[in-house]
C-alpha cells in the first residue's frame, strides 16, 4: 500500500511541474502590462523600465521561472501589486478560509447525496426514484449564485435570522468556532452544497441501481443475507467510484467557489481571485491559482489511494 | 421412494409488468432425501425460474405464484422475513452458473463464505474463517489457506465454481440448487466441476436440483431426470428409463440434437422452429407446433399424463404408443 502511494507520489511530480509552468505563464500571456496599473500614467520610460528591473520582469521567461520557483521553494510568493504584502499570507489565509466554507458544504452535501442516491438507485423507476432525480437536476441546473442571493432575501433581509456578509462580525477575518462566526458559515455552505447534492445523488443513484441489478445480489440473498447486509455489500462496491466523484467535488468547491464568496462576500481565496483579476494583481493571481491547482492535485492524489485501499480489483502493487 | 425432501405441487408461475410472462405452468415435482434430479431443458423452458422459486428470489412485486412448494416439511411460499432468511443458505442454498458474477468482488473469498457462516450458525469471525478455510479444502481448492484472502478477480472460473460449491454447503444444507453450474466453464474444467458435485453430494448427502441443458451433464450427475418445457414437465423418469426409452417426441428430439455420433459434415439434428413466447398460458400441447407427431387433438387441449410406472409420467398422448421420431 506504502509503495503504491509513493508510486502516485511519483506520478504526480511531473503534474506538478506542468501546473507551476502554466500558472507561470499565464501570467505572461495574459493581455495588459501589471505595470500600468500601479504606474503613474505620466511615468517616463526610464521609470517603467526602472520598476520593471525590480521586479525581474526585464529578465528572459526561463529565467524569470527558474528565479520564481527557487523563491516559491523558501515560501516566498513576492508581494502583492496592490497590497504591498507577502503574497503567501494572503494566499494561505483565503485558502484557510476556503476550505473551511468547501469543508462545510461538502460536509452537508456529501451525507444528503449519498442518502439521496441510495434511495432513488434502490426504488429505481418508483415516484421517489423521480422526485431525487427532480430534486438533483434543479440542484444541478440552479445557479447557485442567484439562488444565494434568494437565501439572502429569505433569512438575511426578510427574517433576519443570519447575516449575509463575511466570515465573523463586523468583517473580522479571524475564525473562531464559535455560533457569532458560525452563522455567517451557513447560508454560503448551503448555497455552495446545493451543486455537489446533486451531482453526488445522480452518480450513487446510478451506482447502487447498476449493483443491484447483479447477479451476486441475489447471490447475497440467496445465502441468508438480510437487506442490510446487502445494502452493505452494494455500499462497499460503490464506495470506490463514488469517492472520486466527492475528491473532485471536493476541489471544484474549493476552487470554483468564486461566485458564492463574492455573493457572500466571503473572504476566500475564490474572493481573493476575483480580487487580483480585477486590479492585475498578477503575483497574487499566481500565487492564488498555484496553491489552488496543487492543492487540487493533493486531492486527486488522496483519492486514488483511497480507492486502491477500498477496491482489491484496482492495482496496489 | 425415501423420505420427500421437495414437493412441489401444481406450481404456477406469472411474471407481470410491461408484458405477461407465464413462465411455469402446473409443475409437479417431487425429489427424495438425498435424490439427485436434472432438470432438463432449453433455455426459457423454466428452469431457472423453477430453482429461484425455490428460494423465493424472484422480484415479489412482479411475480405472482401459486400452487404449493414443501422443502422438508416447510411452506416455502408463505415464508417472510428471518424464517426466509433462515431458509435461504442453511436449508437450501444454490450454485450459479457464472460464480465470477455471483460473488462478491470487493470482499474476499474466505470473507464471503464465513459471511454466510456466521449468519447461519452465529458463531465467531475465526470460527467462521476456520470453517470457510475447511470448506475450502473439501472443494480441493490447492493451498486454500492462500486463497482464503483472494478476491474473486484473482481466481480462474474453475477455481470460482468451487469457491461457490464452497459457500453453497458451508451450512451444511438439505437441498443444493445448481444453475448451469458447469455452462460458463471450460470443457475441461466442467468435468472436475461434476465429479466434484458428485462427490460431495455423496459426502454430504444432500439432495440435489441441477438445471442443465446437456444431456451428457445430466447423465453424468443424476439419478433421475425430469425434462421441461414451455414451464412444465413433459417427461419424468429415472436416468435410465429417460434415456434408454425416452417417450416424449421433445426428449427424443433433444437426444437427436445430441453431438455424440454424429459424422463430419454431416447436418446435426436440431428441433425445428423455437419454443414459444408464453404470453397466454398453454391451454394445449405447447410442443404441438414443432412436433413431428402432432396430431389436431394436440392443439384441441392438454396432453393427458401417462405413468407407466410409478414416478414415471410423460405428457403426451402418444406415450403409450412408441412411434419412431424420425
Amino acid at each position: 500500500m506504502f509503495a503504491y502511494f509513493l508510486r502516485r507520489l511519483i506520478l504526480v511530480m511531473p503534474v506538478a511541474f506542468g501546473v507551476s509552468v502554466i500558472c507561470f505563464l499565464l501570467v505572461q500571456i495574459a493581455p495588459g502590462d501589471p505595470l500600468t496599473a500601479i504606474m503613474p500614467v505620466d511615468a517616463t520610460a526610464e521609470e517603467q523600465a526602472a520598476m520593471r528591473a525590480v521586479y525581474g520582469l526585464d529578465k528572459p521567461l526561463p529565467v524569470q521561472y527558474a528565479i520564481w520557483v527557487a523563491k516559491l521553494a523558501q515560501g516566498d510568493m513576492g508581494r502583492s501589486i496592490a497590497s504591498g504584502r507577502p503574497v503567501a499570507g494572503e494566499v494561505f489565509g483565503a485558502v484557510q478560509n476556503s476550505l473551511l466554507l468547501a469543508l462545510s458544504a461538502a460536509a452537508i452535501a456529501f451525507p444528503i447525496g449519498i442518502f439521496l442516491g441510495f434511495l432513488a438507485g434502490y426504488f429505481r423507476d418508483t415516484p421517489i426514484d423521480r422526485a431525487v432525480t427532480a430534486i438533483s437536476i434543479a440542484g444541478v441546473s440552479v445557479p447557485n449564485y442567484w439562488l444565494g442571493i434568494v437565501l439572502v432575501i429569505i433569512f438575511s433581509v426578510n427574517l433576519g435570522w443570519l447575516p449575509s456578509m463575511g466570515a465573523g462580525p463586523g468583517g473580522s477575518q479571524d475564525w473562531a468556532w464559535d455560533w457569532l462566526h458560525m452563522r455567517h458559515l451557513v447560508l454560503p455552505a448551503v448555497t455552495l452544497a446545493v451543486v455537489p447534492i446533486g451531482i453526488v445523488a445522480r452518480t450513487v443513484r446510478a451506482l447502487a441501481g447498476d449493483i443491484l441489478t447483479m447477479d451476486f445480489v441475489q447471490a447475497l440473498y440467496a445465502k441468508g443475507m438480510s437487506r442490510g447486509d446487502v445494502l452493505r455489500h452494494v455500499a462497499r462496491n460503490a464506495a470506490a467510484t463514488a469517492l472520486s466523484v466527492m475528491g473532485l467535488q471536493l476541489g471544484y468547491l474549493l476552487g470554483g467557489s468564486i461566485l458564492i464568496e463574492t455573493v457572500f462576500n466571503w473572504p476566500g481565496s475564490g474572493f481573493l481571485l476575483s480580487n487580483a483579476i480585477f486590479q492585475r494583481d498578477l503575483p497574487l493571481l499566481q500565487g492564488t491559482i498555484l496553491v489552488l491547482a496543487l492543492f487540487f492535485v493533493a486531492m486527486n492524489l488522496v483519492v486514488d489511494v483511497a480507492q486502491a485501499a477500498i477496491d482489491p480489483r484496482i492495482k496496489r502493487t | 421412494m425415501k423420505e420427500s425432501l421437495v414437493d412441489i405441487q401444481n406450481l404456477d408461475v406469472r411474471f407481470t409488468g410491461a408484458r405477461t410472462v407465464h413462465a411455469i405452468n402446473d409443475l409437479t415435482l417431487n425429489l427424495g432425501q438425498g435424490e439427485t434430479l436434472a432438470l432438463l431443458g432449453e433455455s426459457g423452458s423454466g428452469k431457472s425460474v423453477t430453482l429461484k422459486t425455490l428460494l423465493r428470489l424472484l422480484p415479489p412485486k412482479r411475480t405472482e405464484i401459486g400452487g404449493k412448494i414443501q422443502v422438508n416439511g416447510t411452506d416455502v411460499l408463505t415464508l417472510s422475513g428471518k424464517a426466509l432468511q433462515q431458509y435461504r443458505g442453511a436449508e437450501v442454498s444454490m450454485v450459479f452458473q457464472e460464480p465470477a458474477l455471483a460473488l462478491d468482488p470487493v470482499y474476499s473469498v474466505g470473507a464471503q463464505i464465513a459471511e454466510a457462516v456466521r449468519r447461519h450458525k452465529g458463531i465467531s469471525r475465526d470460527e467462521a474463517m476456520s470453517t470457510a478455510l475447511d470448506m475450502l479444502r473439501r472443494v480441493r481448492i490447492p493451498s486454500p489457506e492462500r486463497r482464503l484472502r483472494n478476491f474473486p478477480h484473482e481466481l480462474s472460473g474453475g477455481m470460482l465454481q468451487r469457491v461457490m460449491i464452497a459457500l453453497a454447503l458451508a451450512c451444511r444444507p438439505r437441498l443444493l440448487l445448481a444453475d448451469e453450474p458447469t455452462t460458463a466453464l471450460d470443457a475441461t474444467v466442467q468435468i472436475q466441476i461434476l465429479l466434484l458435485l458428485r462427490e460431495l453430494q455423496r459426502e454430504f448427502g444432500m439432495g440435489v436440483i441441477f438445471v442443465t441443458h446437456d444431456i451428457g451433464v445430466a447423465v453424468e450427475v443424476s439419478e433421475r431426470i425430469a425434462v421441461m418445457y414451455a414451464g412444465q414437465i413433459v417427461e419424468e423418469g429415472t436416468t435410465q428409463e429417460v434415456i434408454k426409452d425416452p417417450r416424449h417426441p421433445y426428449t427424443r428430439g433433444l437426444m437427436a440434437a445430441n453431438l455424440h455420433g454424429v459424422a463430419r459434415g454431416e447436418r446435426l439434428n436440431a428441433i425445428p422452429g423455437a419454443p414459444p413466447s408464453l404470453e397466454t398460458r398453454p391451454a394445449a400441447c405447447s410442443f404441438a407446433p414443432r412436433c413431428p407427431l402432432a396430431e389436431d387433438a394436440c392443439r384441441a387441449t392438454l396432453p393427458p399424463v401417462h405413468v407407466p410406472s410409478p414416478r414415471r409420467r410423460i405428457a403426451c398422448i402418444h406415450a403409450n404408443a412408441p412411434v419412431s421420431a424420425e
